[in-house]
């Protein structure tokens, strides 16, 4: 047990044992508190009613954005546009500076290891207008070798990577990686969905272009997720989409738009859930990176010495504990991922199996079957939770007949 | 029937032992079904002579019960009439979506055991 388990509703039934932090974590009761306080006092159409209500709705979805351009160290609150999540963010990015920008014989490189929504927008996108997509490969270990960094050249137009890979844990070099862009006039597009819960993440430090998380997977509600830009290129780009509260003057014939970032967020915003974020963020600032990265260590650790020894069970990625952000992808000898899943479900034991949305990544691993079981934790899993998992984990095979 | 004991009892043995999984000689139809999902990736060869399955078998990959089943299915159509094999296949499908009736499932005979499944439809594809 751990103090903070009290703050998490979901572990009132200490019988589960959530494993799929990657995924989607849990959420404080503090979240769920700010939500319903936001319907219950300030519920009214943010950024358009002249009256008290409409105010306060304004003013917390205002302060929620100050509060994630603090979070990510963005200079101002105008360079965080509020979307759905990273998909999005990354989808936006895609449809506007993406199609301004890149063009016939342009090169687009994309790291091998990404999840899907940081392979599509660009795919769709290279073959709309005939531009190339060019592979970063990564090692077994995740990392990107030195040599591929030579893909990105003078062709280069966006080079498109996630700090962290959603299925080796593996951190990437992302300011060594936009230096080398900027070299050749590109731009970066990092997708921090599985860094910003588990480091501290500054875009001025990183000279991040584009930055792009999901509130879901630190604490918040899901439904709300962050664009982070640079200030220069999300004024040169053109809206995402059109309609109520992103323009500044209508006629028949014609539009101009809202200032950054109301530009880019068309429709009633979702105001309660990004009170949501806010409080999130604050949680996960009142727990700390230095906590949450030491808990990352010790209890991926654990979890990697426990496994290994248990026959039979391959662990993917870097042999160092501390290069997998809590986590660890795996297989078991002959038995596919979701038999795996189902048998450790019946011990209340919640894991992730299957491609993990990174289908060309389990493709160049040579999995078996494409698909893989993960295991991935934040700082309120507990020691007592990996000594069990590792039990259950262990009668695995034998339940799926092998040995009995 | 809880879901430890279904693989024990049922699954594991077809799936680590199955009876048909191998090819054919001169199979009349070869059905392949992928799932690119969960990476299953079946091919059904089948022998049909006179509208009666007098043979048949599987291979390929994929998860224990997509291989149990499959090898349960042949035991099942075998001998059977294509329309007979149709109406099985049929009852098999509402089943694991919760939607077949408790006659109906008996006639599935070892395959009923895979009723289960449409209590994880996680699994349901």
């Amino acid at each position: 047990m751990n103090d903070f388990i009290k703050d998490f509703p979901a572990f009132d039934d200490r019988r589960y044992i959530y494993f799929d932090n990657a995924a989607t974590t849990q959420r404080p009761r503090c979240v769920t508190e700010a939500i319903e306080e936001f319907y219950r006092s300030k519920n009214a159409n943010p950024l358009r009613g002249l009256y008290e209500w409409s105010i306060k709705a304004t003013d917390a979805y205002e302060n929620a954005r100050e509060k994630a351009a603090k979070f990510i160290g963005a200079e101002k609150a105008c360079q965080i546009v509020f979307t759905r999540n990273a998909t999005e963010s990354i989808n936006l990015v895609a449809y506007t500076y993406g199609e301004e920008n890149i063009g016939a014989g342009d090169e687009i490189a994309v790291c091998a290891s990404e999840h899907h929504s940081n392979i599509l927008p660009w795919q769709r996108l290279a073959n709309k207008k005939g531009a190339k997509l060019v592979w970063l490969e990564v090692g077994a270990d995740g990392a990107i070798p030195e040599s591929e960094y030579a893909k990105i050249g003078e062709k280069t137009k966006l080079v498109a990577v996630a700090q962290v890979s959603n299925v080796l844990g593996q951190p990437k070099p992302i300011k060594k990686i936009c230096e080398t862009a900027h070299k050749f006039g590109a731009v970066v597009m990092v997708d921090a969905a599985q860094s910003v819960p588990h480091m501290r993440v500054d875009v001025k430090e990183l000279d991040a272009d584009f930055l792009a998380f999901s509130g879901h997977k630190i604490l918040g509600p899901m439904g709300i997720g962050v664009l982070y830009g640079k200030e220069n290129l999300l004024l040169s780009m053109p809206p995402f989409l059109r309609g109520g509260e992103m323009i500044e003057y209508v006629t028949r014939e014609s539009a101009t738009f809202a200032e950054l970032p109301h530009k880019f967020e068309a429709g009633t915003v979702n105001a309660a859930d990004a009170a949501g974020l806010d409080a999130a963020l604050d949680y996960a600032q009142s727990i700390g990176f230095d906590y949450i990265e030491s808990q990352d260590k010790k209890l991926t650790a654990l979890l990697m010495d426990g496994m290994s020894k248990i026959p039979h069970i391959e662990i993917y990625g870097s042999k160092n504990p501390d290069e997998h952000c809590g986590i660890v992808t795996f297989n078991v000898e002959g038995c596919h991922p979701h038999d795996v899943s189902s048998i450790l479900d019946t011990d209340k034991i919640c894991v992730r199996a299957g491609h993990h949305c990174a289908q060309p990544l389990m493709q160049s691993m040579g999995v078996p079957m494409g698909s893989t079981c993960r295991a991935s934790l934040y700082f309120y899993n507990t020691e007592e939770e990996i000594y069990r998992f590792c039990e259950k984990l262990a009668k695995v095979r034998e339940e799926l007949g092998y040995g009995s | 029937m809880d879901l430890k004991q279904m693989y024990r009892e049922i699954v594991n043995e077809h799936n680590l032992h199955p009876s048909h999984k191998h090819d054919t000689e001169n199979p009349s139809v070869v059905l392949r079904g992928v799932n690119p999902s969960c990476g299953d990736d079946i091919f059904l060869q089948l022998k049909i002579e006179d509208g009666i399955i007098t043979d048949g078998s599987y291979v390929g990959s994929g998860c224990a019960i997509s291989q149990a089943s499959a090898d349960m299915m042949l035991d099942l159509v075998i001998g059977q009439s294509e329309d007979e094999a149709r109406r099985l296949a049929d009852v098999f499908l509402r089943m694991i979506k919760g939607e077949a009736s408790g006659e109906e499932i008996e006639s599935l005979d070892e395959a009923a055991a895979l009723e289960n499944v449409s209590k994880m439809p996680a699994r349901v594809k």
